[in-house]
């Protein structure tokens, strides 16, 4: 199984490199983009098998490790 | 009085901190090497600067969860003095021994300068040299040093005293323009509310010694030297 996780910085705290791509888009002309937020991907492979087990293992790592839940929040998606 | 330098795979200021405590100051310092699980016979820990594992991640991140962390966090809990640098800050507060996290600096650049911070707390066993609202000129090296707390924990933080430095002006006043990196209320140095854990991303260790022009820093070594003196003195009137 795979797990795709996706931790970004909570809304509200602010985020100075979305801002710095936000600007950098509005000069390239792109004037309509906003609210730029950057986070992190990661992929990682499961030897389980089931479903249920492989959520609760993915959600302890990141509440463990892969994101400080003080400033950021994380979704995950598994596929097989 | 005897000092652990608690050393990670990129740790860069260890050295830097020896020298002072040890060469500048007098007192026995080693290094701890990150997969030691024991803290024998130390009186007082420092977690340096650095960029322990890259700062892959978060900063501090990883680090956190070294062997030594656990005998780290034993330490503090029964009492013993932790002074976090820099990067031992950001270690400290991933580790939960602090209270909030570092965001990327506000400019987003690595930041290395002097600057100025005000003592906020001046009755801390890091501190107890410094006069309350006293300035201190100390140098930053950070990235990361925007410090952020929810509203709830910095309240709590405040109502027990728990920020010991903020940024200011040469004069001592706490303004946005003396905030290098965006931190929350200017914050610098926080300890916990038990008050023997430290975090500082200012670095007094590069600032300690009257040969490099500035030994403001020293300040916070004397302070805990006084207080680990006093321990010590009182456990054997005991």
């Amino acid at each position: 199984m795979k797990a795709k996780i996706h931790v970004t910085l909570k809304p509200g705290i602010l985020d100075p490199q979305g801002k710095a791509i936000q600007h950098a888009l509005e000069t390239l002309g792109f004037k309509s983009a906003d609210n730029v937020r950057v986070g992190k991907y990661m992929e990682l492979d499961l030897a389980e098998k089931d479903k249920a087990k492989a959520e609760a293992e993915v959600k302890a790592m990141c509440e463990k490790l892969l994101a400080n839940t003080i400033i950021e929040e994380y979704r995950f998606e598994l596929t097989s | 009085m005897n000092f652990g330098v608690i050393v990670f795979p990129g740790s860069n200021c260890d050295h830097d901190c020896i020298h002072v405590l040890s060469d500048v100051l007098g007192h026995k310092a080693i290094p701890v090497w990150h997969k030691e699980t024991k803290l024998d016979g130390l009186d007082a820990i420092v977690l340096p600067g650095g960029f322990s594992y890259g700062d892959y991640l978060r900063t501090g991140a990883i680090a956190r969860f070294s062997p030594v962390m656990g005998a780290v966090k034993e330490f503090a809990h029964d009492g013993g003095m932790v002074l976090g640098i820099c990067n031992g800050f950001q270690i400290l507060l991933e580790a939960g021994l602090l209270p909030g996290a570092m965001l990327r600096n506000r400019s987003l650049s690595f930041i290395c300068k002097d600057v100025y911070v005000t003592v906020e707390n001046a009755a801390t066993p890091f501190t107890g040299r410094c006069q309350p609202g006293q300035v201190l000129k100390i140098p930053i090296a950070h990235a990361d040093g925007n410090y952020y707390t929810d509203d709830v924990t910095l309240s709590q933080m405040k109502a027990a005293a728990q920020i010991v430095f903020r940024y200011c002006t040469p004069e001592g006043k706490v303004t946005p323009e003396a905030n290098p990196n965006g931190s929350l209320d200017n914050i610098a140095g926080i300890r916990n509310a038990a008050g023997n854990v430290m975090g500082i991303m200012p670095h007094p260790e590069r600032s300690a010694e009257e040969v490099l022009g500035n030994d403001d820093g020293r300040l916070i070594f004397l302070s805990m030297l006084d207080a680990l003196q006093k321990a010590k003195l009182k456990a054997v009137l005991t």
